[in-house]
């Protein structure tokens, strides 16, 4: 076996293993922490396979934002988990039968499965690097999908945050109309005062 | 004669079902987290995202064997479309932690008549 064959092991166990630890950790800190791990692993995979460009973006997106900002959530609201954890156990039965047949129907499709001759693509002759050669492609024949992915993060970027504003009535803000509004005659007063007296 | 061995299996001796059954645990083990977490939204939300990232590791993994860049082309867009949903659903969470105080499940049910 190739040192690729050693680490395509490594990696596919460590992403199997902080799975199921993902799902069944007592803590949804460490949920998060393995979930961070599974993605590191995967990124992993995908070097392996020669997709340097989703890989970095898998570190750079999930690593740097998705999980932290699932850290972010879980550290915030104050939850009592252990309440969540009761009556685990009832559906514990029927999780694992759906999860067995899913397991099952998966590996006998996989294992089946046979390239048709002529599916594979000839070799591109020019040597160009994975991240020139998503551009390549990414810019010119899925230019639409690439505009249209821009205008969801948009949509869930706003929507994100009209769900989430909240306006406090006890909040200082500037109230711009206010500001502009002000007149000479609401902000000084001329006193003439008389000598010996001070302003009543 | 047409090769069906792919040059990436031909320079790492790992054959594409090998992937394949990686990828199918992973999202197997993604479908048994919603069942084993019934009450936990984010970390039935985590489940989803490992279905997410088993389905990457599909898409990546043919476009490496096939030899053409549309698979990964195809796991950018569900990278964007997931973390959109990620973000949409730690918003509705924390709302709704705001208004109700409490994230079970099994007490989202406000909109039944």
């Amino acid at each position: 076996m190739t040192i690729a064959g050693y680490f395509f092991y490594l990696f596919s166990i460590v992403l199997i293993s902080s799975g199921a630890m993902v799902i069944s950790a007592r803590n949804p800190v460490h949920s998060v922490l393995f979930l961070i791990l599974a993605f590191l692993n995967a990124a992993g995979l995908f070097v392996l396979l020669g997709a340097e460009f989703l890989a970095m973006i898998l570190v750079i997106v999930y690593v740097g934002a998705v999980a932290v900002l699932f850290l972010f959530v879980v550290m915030t609201l104050d939850i009592d988990f252990g309440q969540l954890r009761k009556g685990m156990s009832r559906y514990l039965p029927i999780g694992i039968l759906v999860g067995l047949v899913l397991v099952t129907e998966l590996i006998l499709v996989v294992g089946g499965f046979t390239m048709a001759p002529g599916a594979i693509r000839p070799v591109a002759s020019a040597q160009v690097s994975n991240t020139e050669a998503i551009g390549r492609v990414l810019y010119t024949d899925y230019l639409y999908f690439f505009q249209l992915s821009g205008l969801v993060l948009l949509v869930a970027m706003i929507g994100a945050i009209v769900l989430t504003l909240r306006h406090r009535p006890d909040s200082k803000r500037q109230n711009v109309a206010r500001q502009v509004g002000r007149k000479r005659e609401d902000a000084i007063e001329v006193v003439k005062v008389e000598t010996g007296k001070g302003i009543s | 004669m047409l090769n069906t061995i792919s040059p990436v299996e031909a320079a790492t001796g790992i054959a594409l079902q090998q992937y394949l059954t990686v990828a199918a645990i992973l999202f197997t083990l993604g479908a048994f987290g919603i069942f084993l977490n019934r009450k936990n939204v984010i970390i039935i939300l985590m489940s989803v995202e490992l279905m997410l990232l088993a389905v990457n590791v599909n898409l990546v993994a043919f476009s490496a064997y096939l030899n053409d860049l549309t698979g990964q082309i195809f796991a950018l867009m569900v990278l964007t479309v997931a973390a959109a949903e990620a973000a949409i659903g730690l918003a509705i969470i924390v709302i709704y932690h705001r208004n109700r105080g409490s994230i079970a499940v099994d007490d989202i049910n406000s909109m039944k008549g």
